[in-house]
């Protein structure tokens, strides 16, 4: 004989309680596991809606910050994107600009929110946000379906690795919450969940700005038997902390007192960037390439057995060997590629194009060199995920290219490795971030060759 | 790994790359428990060697004494160097106006000490101790956040901020600002102090205190920087600082919260946020921290 289903405001209640029942979970709020996603999409989805209601919907709000809200409220209903977009242009002009970071915790699970703006002039700023991601909501305007920004916020998030989806068909009062236009929006998305090979893609039909399916189900949607997006969002794996890699620590800084008491004491200080170092294990020092011994591994003065990512630990060598910011200390088992010629694939983030010639600079975290677009590989068009000749990368572009560079750097590809496999393009002169860069291979011989470029054929 | 230690990895990770990108980065120490936590951090991020940075405090003069001395206190304790510039200093030397009205903030007017400071060190970054979920403004900020010569910020041309690659690189004359905790919450940061046993200044805890009644109904605690008149009610309560700030534009909220663990549990029931409860000056623009940022406050 099953339980009668008790009423949903009770249901809300063990879920979201009012604040005193928090602090039976102090302990449980420092324990809890973390989860950083992001909202894509076009422009006026309805992101930003979406987090407010998120937000307002699980009582994560403050009361002046309410107070603030009822203050703006034009007309109807308050404007729930305020939340979010809180810079004065954004407010002006309706739009989000640049991403917003908001935090909030259920009893489940501590959540790291990052609105990303749709426009797509504002692109990196979408990147910016996606690239410390676990998740992405991809927003569908039920009225519009899908569209190119929906492709290209989706092929991006996938480029970064993010492996869970969320497809929130979005405005779903404005279609009268009819399941086939549902149906059909999922069928055209899971043609391009297959083509980018998306590891788990979960449809959610809601409406920001009315609250269905947001935080509550909703009785608008009688068809619908999955759960609403925060069950969801409060279920999802996220990502374990032992990551499988391989051990890789890159140097931030020398530690050296020169003291009285400690005339010699040196150490590298750093953060475990993969895997799990063990103390008195034989390590090499790369670039250089010289052998010793892990000495010790010290976490706030205090010697630890092992350590692993993402701690920021300190690192003592058995011998003085010379070491400095930016150089690896990698155990001699599955090293990484030590290699001045990379291919990788670039998110274009500058206004002046990028052409095969140009000298800029790698970031690869601690290691900054010079470096050479040597060749312009293909760029992949949004509207087909095509690899497609190409002269030049314009603002926004995905290509692949290949670099090369004046000292040798200690990497892995992207897939490998998510740390080790990223870098930034940085402008010599300026400093301007010009590109988010992942590695896709590491030797030559895997590189691949240059789509066919198009003008060939008429000469 | 839980998940302040991943708080704490992050932070320390980010406090190495000032010093490793760098050439005279200074630490900006308010007195306050999230910078008192930034030394913490520091410490973590460094020892056994110095922190490659001064801390340096700017004075409004309107501090309560009791910061001012833990802030000594604190620096002597941690062997590091301190440096203090002062807001009325500023005053003179730049011929400002001082300001009036019955809570005279000098708040805004830090920003040009600030910068004066900057100018005389050569500062190419400054370290705060600023929290993505203290304003909306400040949510939008990047970690490094790159500032042009006059300290403002150009919220509509940040540098695109990629997984956790910190782009410190920057033109002469321009500097980075950065902020190490900008994801931790107000209540992440009570809990590190709880976890790590971090002393703090009296007047976060609860204590009597004469207030003066604002007509938001917030207590500001009576000081003589306050011109008060006839009207203004004073009355005695048991309050605490959430934030601590000049003592005439940051309001005291009421509580029994006399330990550390009495105040998480205060924080978890508590339905305004910390700038709401505390800060006079940003209720009086919805604006306020842009603006002041973008003239190259914090
Ligand atoms: N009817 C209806 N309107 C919605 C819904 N969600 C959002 N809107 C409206 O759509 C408009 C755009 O919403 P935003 O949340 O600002 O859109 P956005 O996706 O954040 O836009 P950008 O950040 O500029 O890309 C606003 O007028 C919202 O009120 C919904 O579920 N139903
Ligand atoms: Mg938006």
């Amino acid at each position: 004989m099953g339980l009668s289903p008790a009423p949903a405001s009770f249901f809300n209640f063990l879920k979201y309680p009012f604040s005193h029942f928090h602090i039976f979970h102090i302990q449980r709020i420092i324990n809890m596991d973390l989860l950083r996603f992001i909202t894509c999409g076009s422009v006026d989805d309805g992101k930003s809606t979406l987090i407010g209601r998120l937000l307002y919907d699980s009582d994560s709000v403050s009361l002046d910050v309410l107070a603030m809200l009822e203050k703006r409220r034009a007309g109807g209903d308050v404007d729930l994107a305020l939340l979010t977009d809180g810079l004065k242009a954004e407010r002006e002009q309706g739009i989000t600009i640049d991403v917003a970071h908001k935090y909030f915790t259920t009893p489940r699970r501590k959540f790291i929110i990052t609105d990303a703006p749709g426009h797509v002039q504002y692109t990196r700023n979408m990147v910016t946000g996606a690239s410390n991601a676990d998740l992405a909501i991809v927003l569908v305007d039920a009225r519009q379906g899908i569209i190119e920004q929906t492709r290209r916020h989706t092929l991006l998030a996938s480029l970064v690795g993010i492996r869970h989806f969320v497809l929130a068909v979005n405005k779903m009062d404005l279609v009268g919450y009819e399941e086939s236009i549902f149906r059909q929006i999922v069928a055209d998305y899971q043609l391009i969940a297959g083509r980018l090979h998306l590891p788990e893609v979960v449809a959610i039909p809601l409406s920001a700005l009315q609250g269905d399916n947001v935080v509550r189900p909703s009785r608008h949607l009688p068809w619908y038997t999955g759960p609403s997006l925060l069950d969801h969002l409060e279920r999802v794996p996220a990502e374990a902390d032992a990551n499988p890699h391989e051990p890789r620590f890159q140097v931030q800084y020398v530690i050296r007192p020169q003291t009285e008491e400690l005339p010699d004491y040196r150490a590298y200080a750093g953060r475990i960037q993969s895997g799990r170092y063990r103390a008195g294990e034989r390590v090499r020092i790369l670039p250089s390439g010289l052998e010793t011994v892990l000495e010790a591994i010290e976490v706030n003065q205090q010697e630890v057995a092992t350590a692993e990512a993402p701690q920021s630990v300190v690192l003592r060598l058995r011998d003085d060997v010379d070491v400095s910011r930016g150089d690896s200390i990698v155990p001699l088992s599955a090293p990484p590629a030590l290699t001045r010629e990379l291919e990788a694939t670039l998110c274009w983030m500058d206004e002046r194009p990028l052409k095969a010639g140009r000298k800029l600079l790698i970031q690869h975290h601690a290691a900054v060199v010079k470096a050479a677009v040597t060749t312009l590989v293909d760029r992949t068009n949004v509207a087909t995920f095509e690899r497609v000749a190409a002269d030049e990368a314009q603002l926004n572009d995905i290509v692949r290219v290949r670099l090369k560079t004046a000292r040798p750097l200690v990497a892995d590809t992207y897939r490998d490795n998510r740390a080790t496999g990223a870098f930034i393009l940085v402008e010599e002169q300026t400093g301007a971030t010009l590109a988010a860069g992942l590695i896709t291979a590491t030797d030559p011989e895997a590189f691949a060759a240059p789509a066919e470029n198009a003008l060939a054929f008429s000469i | 790994m839980d998940y302040l230690d991943r708080l704490e990895a992050e932070a320390i990770h980010i406090l190495r790359e000032v010093a490793g990108q760098f050439e005279r980065p200074a630490l900006l120490f308010s007195g306050g428990k999230d910078s008192i936590a930034l030394t913490r951090l520091a410490e973590k991020a460094f020892r056994p060697g110095k922190f490659p940075f001064p801390l340096v405090h700017i004075d409004t003069g309107h501090n309560f004494q009791e910061i001012l001395d833990f802030r000594d206190e604190l620096a002597a304790e941690l062997g590091e160097k301190l440096l203090v510039r002062k807001v009325e200093d500023t005053i003179r030397e730049r011929g400002l106006r001082e300001p009036g009205g019955k809570y005279p903030s000098r708040n805004p007017l830090q920003t040009y000490t600030l910068l004066d400071v900057i100018e005389e060190f050569g500062f190419d970054a400054c370290i705060g101790g600023a929290r993505r979920d203290e304003e909306k403004a400040r949510a939008k900020e990047r970690i490094f956040s790159v500032r042009d010569e006059f300290g403002q910020w150009d919220p509509r041309r940040q540098r695109p901020e990629l997984w956790n690659i910190y782009n410190g690189r920057i033109q002469k004359g321009e500097n980075v600002r950065v902020f190490p905790i900008s994801n931790w919450t107000e209540l992440d940061v009570w809990n590190y102090i709880q976890r790590e046993n971090i002393s703090l200044p009296a007047i976060y805890f609860s204590h009597e205190r004469e207030c003066v009644v604002l007509p938001s109904g917030q207590l500001l605690g009576l000081s003589e920087h306050l011109n008060l008149d006839d009207t203004d009610e004073i009355v005695s309560r048991r309050v605490r600082f959430r934030t601590v700030g000049d003592s005439t534009c940051t309001a005291a909220v009421e509580s029994d919260a006399a330990t550390i663990d009495d105040i998480i549990q205060d924080l978890l029931l508590a339905k305004v946020s910390e700038r709401g409860a505390t800060r006079l000056d940003d209720n009086f623009s919805e604006t306020g921290m842009e603006d002041r940022k973008r003239n190259g406050y914090f």
